[in-house]
């Protein structure tokens, strides 16, 4: 299955980026390297929320919920027990599957908008315990220098974790986009009623791709701390949902690439236009109406569609002949 | 095959589909005709599972189907395809297939396996068969109508199904498509052997295909007999045929 990807047009490209995002710590400035490990994490919280609504067609409202849990399972496991840290590690993204899973059970019985309300409602429950349990979290002071393992307790460590586990974890969801199961999660986002008509039991598959998403945002929880060192409420607050989802529009959320970018641009544009100014969010908002008049698909949906309208129009060409 | 009894269904105080009565033989072409509103689609959506019956029986197989869903009823065997044409439009043309197929195969939840060597062979057949195959690569939503209605098809065809349930398959096509897309359905049938339940307006095409017709009016059942002994029947001609 490796094969297939190596063969990809885009593949080179993305080796070329990856290499040049190995050697970069070594150039730049210990900041930028800090930002360049957000935007990673960023980017991976983005790009699971794209699996299941640009490519499942889902209203995920509150994506940062499961990105939370992640973050707070591993985050209080290494704080609170002495259990050796991979433990907390892989119990990030378990715990929040094993909650999109639970919050997936009831929202799927809904459709659309009232799918997203009742996540939304859920999720927010969620970060109320985190915000009210003090004795466990901290409360809205969260919990802050979670220890780390030795191999990952520096910034330049920290950051090729961080690189080298995103990487493997797009791999692995462009794997499973292109796989059969991705293939139908994209035709139900199409069409629902036509997919049950063929025999495709359309609330499963749509719950596989929950608890599939949602662990991917809870790799990116755990990956969260290894940068930070942190935990807070704000991390399942659902003003970073709609971030979140900001990120995919933003990106173009029917392309697989499309994500990183709007979050890349996102997290820069909180850092470096943040720095001279709180509202940088009004830049943000006069990009939104620019995209939403020229570029409705989102920046990479642009060359997405135009690869469409060529492909259909060398199609006719050499029907013609 | 497939055997309805005294089926009812209601949308409030309407009586879509109140006392409907269909058998299918297996290898038969059969098709239900009525005035607008007569019941026909709910009847089929009944069958397939897209609406839940209020009464009545379906069995098909033997087995009672009644009360299963859509994606239950496809794996018994019935597929179908629906009175608007209703495709994956962005979607490839071969992907609108293959995913039928893949889901005939159950590999649906496979995470790690590329699709585009999943059913290729499958699929290929399916839309040689049905003359689509130099378009499959072209996005569904961009074909013609009566193309978009001959997809439809070949999406029912790849659940490989026993019985296929047409709602209307050349509702609003040219003469010449609906000569086209009839002589393929004939074909079809002669080829893997299927059994088809179909609707339909123009009555001369019923009349010419169809072994066996079901007259539906208000929701009722009034007769299901060969095509001659339907010419024949006075009720019929009173209700519907003399009207035309």
């Amino acid at each position: 299955m490796f094969q297939d990807m190596l063969r990809q047009k885009s593949f080179g490209a993305s080796a070329a980026i990856f290499m040049a995002l190995l050697i970069a710590p070594l150039i730049i400035p210990k900041f930028y390297t800090y930002i360049l490990a957000v935007i990673f994490v960023t980017a991976l919280l983005a790009m699971s929320l794209n699996m299941v609504v640009g490519h499942g067609g889902l209203f995920q409202f509150h994506h940062a919920a499961f990105y939370g849990v992640g973050a707070y399972t591993a985050g209080l496991i290494l704080v609170k027990t002495s259990w050796p840290w991979w433990i907390g590690f892989i119990a990030g993204p378990i715990g929040a599957a094993v909650t999109g899973l639970v919050i997936g059970l009831f929202c799927i019985r809904l459709n659309k908008l009232y799918f997203g309300m009742l996540q939304i409602s859920l999720g927010s429950l969620i970060w109320a315990i985190a915000f009210r349990w003090y004795r466990l979290t901290g409360g809205d002071d969260g919990i802050h220098g979670i220890p780390m393992p030795e191999f990952i307790s520096g910034l330049k460590s920290s950051y090729y974790f961080v690189l080298i586990l995103v990487a493997v974890c797009l791999i692995l969801m462009y794997l499973i986009l292109k796989s059969p199961f991705g293939t139908t999660l994209q035709a139900i986002r199409d069409n629902p009623e036509r997919c049950a008509a063929v025999g495709i039991n359309v609330r499963r598959h749509q719950l596989m791709g929950i608890v599939v998403a949602t662990f991917f945002a809870g790799v990116a929880g755990v990956l969260f701390i290894t940068v930070e060192g942190s935990i807070f409420p704000d991390l399942l607050f659902w003003v970073l949902s709609l971030e979140v989802f900001i990120m995919c529009l933003l990106g173009g959320w029917f392309t697989f690439g499309g994500p990183i970018l709007g979050a890349a641009m996102i997290v820069s544009l909180r850092t470096f236009v943040g720095t001279y100014t709180e509202y940088w969010t009004l830049i943000l908002g006069v990009i939104l109406i620019l995209l939403i008049f020229f570029l409705p698909d989102g920046i990479m949906g642009y060359n997405y569609l135009a690869k469409l309208r060529r492909r259909s129009k060398r199609r006719s060409a050499s029907r013609a002949e | 095959m497939l055997y309805v009894q005294n089926l009812q269904k209601s949308f409030g105080e309407f009586k879509a589909v109140n006392g409907a009565d269909l058998t299918i033989e297996k290898g038969q072409l059969v098709a239900v005709i009525g005035p607008n509103g007569a019941g026909k689609t709910t009847l089929f959506n009944l069958i397939t599972g897209q609406l839940q019956p209020d009464a009545g029986k379906i069995v098909f197989n033997d087995e009672n189907i009644s009360k299963l869903p859509p994606y239950a009823v496809c794996r018994r065997g019935i597929a179908r395809s629906f009175q608007i044409a209703n495709i994956f439009p962005r979607l490839s043309v071969f992907r609108n297939v293959q995913v039928s197929v893949i889901a005939q195969q159950q590999l649906s939840s496979k995470l790690f396996r590329p699709a585009h060597r999943i059913a290729v062979a499958e699929t290929t057949r399916i839309l040689e068969s049905v003359g689509l195959i130099n378009r499959s690569l072209d996005v569904a939503g961009s074909l013609s109508h009566g193309d978009k209605r001959t997809l439809e098809i070949a999406i029912a065809l790849g659940n490989e199904p026993e019985l296929l349930i047409l709602d209307e398959p050349t509702a609003g096509m040219s003469p010449d498509e609906t000569t086209t897309t009839m002589a393929l359905i004939q074909r079809l049938a002669d080829e893997h052997g299927l059994t088809i339940l179909f609707c339909e307006h123009d009555m001369e095409v019923v009349f010419n295909v169809a072994q066996s017709i079901m007259v539906m009016q208000q929701g009722r059942t009034i007769v299901q007999d060969t095509p001659e002994e339907v010419r024949k029947n006075s009720a019929v001609q009173d209700a519907y045929l003399g009207g035309a």
